[in-house]
């Protein structure tokens, strides 16, 4: 996959992985933490797109609803639905922290596919961020609510006595590579998705292939379509059975 | 022919990532075909499953991005 190519006399040159550079909005100067990006651009707007939604949605209140109350409505209901379905009745606590996850990596992931915008859900310092802090919220929340009996989700007391030591260890890793998989597996998804996207552009430029090449970036956008709801889906639902364990330890 | 020989291992390398891809493909058709199977012997319990289908899809997926983000490692990164 994404092969950087530099064939200058041919004119075929792919940058698959360009798109994803971080450059300050204004001027370009070094990139601190408060220096406004094209990152922080699209975090924002969809933060912005969202809270629109929700905002223009509930302010009818109406009985017959308008497209964008049903709309808001349906992702409600469909996230609220998934919290009680997987995590369990008293996990709807959690269900504001679901809704905003799910809401936040939905629209970054939709808002990343516009053309000329820029995917923040590709860099892994974004999903990182987002699987960190649900790592940490589970855990946080194992301990406070079972105490030390959380630990039972490392000793499967279901298995032979002599496998519990060995499960005991397997366990204990699969727990803390939750973060890193929760993270890289959007993250990988959506930047592999874009950097296919670009390298089926690279062979636009010849003229006897580039029918070829639309029609194939037209498909792979119709797939990254379907990805970016599918993951968005994914890390919320996954984000639900760390809860449910959380909660409920033992097996 | 420039480069040396660390070079070549690295392009050797990430090929061989590549293969990890094509194992996952493997991995998500299984998921999704035993599902297919599954649901079409009984259709009413299907619908309470895509839940798990689509957890048992990310995981299988995640393996296979793994070894694209090791093919993108030995490319760009080491």
């Amino acid at each position: 996959m994404a092969t950087e190519a530099h064939e200058e006399g041919t004119g075929l040159v792919f940058h698959p992985l360009d798109q994803f550079i971080v450059k300050p909005l204004f001027g370009d100067g070094p990139i601190h933490w408060y220096t406004i990006t094209n990152a922080t651009l699209w975090m924002a707007l969809s933060v912005v797109a969202i809270v629109a939604l929700f905002v223009l949605g509930s302010r009818g209140r109406a009985i017959i609803p308008t497209r964008t109350q049903s709309i808001g409505e349906l992702i409600y209901g469909f996230t609220y639905k998934m919290v009680e379905d997987v995590a369990g009745k008293d996990a709807i606590k959690f269900f504001p922290y679901v809704l905003t996850l799910f809401m936040f990596v939905l629209f970054s992931n939709y808002l990343g596919l516009l053309p000329m915008s820029f995917a923040t859900t590709s860099h892994i310092a974004v999903t990182a961020v987002l699987a960190m802090a649900v790592f940490l919220t589970v855990t946080i929340v194992g301990f406070v609510k079972n105490g030390s009996k959380f630990l039972g989700l490392f000793w499967v007391s279901s298995a032979p006595l002599a496998l519990r030591p060995i499960l005991a260890v397997i366990e204990l890793i699969s727990y803390f590579v939750r973060p890193v998989s929760h993270s890289i597996r959007l993250g990988g998804n959506i930047m592999a998705g874009h950097a296919v996207m670009k390298v089926f552009a690279g062979f636009a430029a010849v003229a006897v292939i580039s029918p070829v090449s639309v029609g194939a970036i037209s498909a792979i956008y119709g797939l990254e379509m379907l990805v970016a709801g599918v993951q968005a889906y994914v890390f919320t639902i996954l984000t639900c059975v760390y809860l449910k364990d959380a909660l409920h330890p033992g097996h | 022919m420039e480069g040396d020989i660390a070079q070549l291992g690295q392009f050797i390398g990430a090929g061989l990532a590549g293969i990890g891809s094509g194992a996952a493909a493997i991995g998500v058709g299984h998921v999704g075909g035993n599902y297919l199977a599954g649901a079409l012997r009984n259709p009413s319990a299907a619908a309470s499953q895509t839940a798990t289908l689509f957890i048992g899809i990310a995981f299988a997926e995640a393996l296979g991005i793994f070894s694209f983000l090791v093919a993108l490692l030995l490319m760009f990164a080491v």
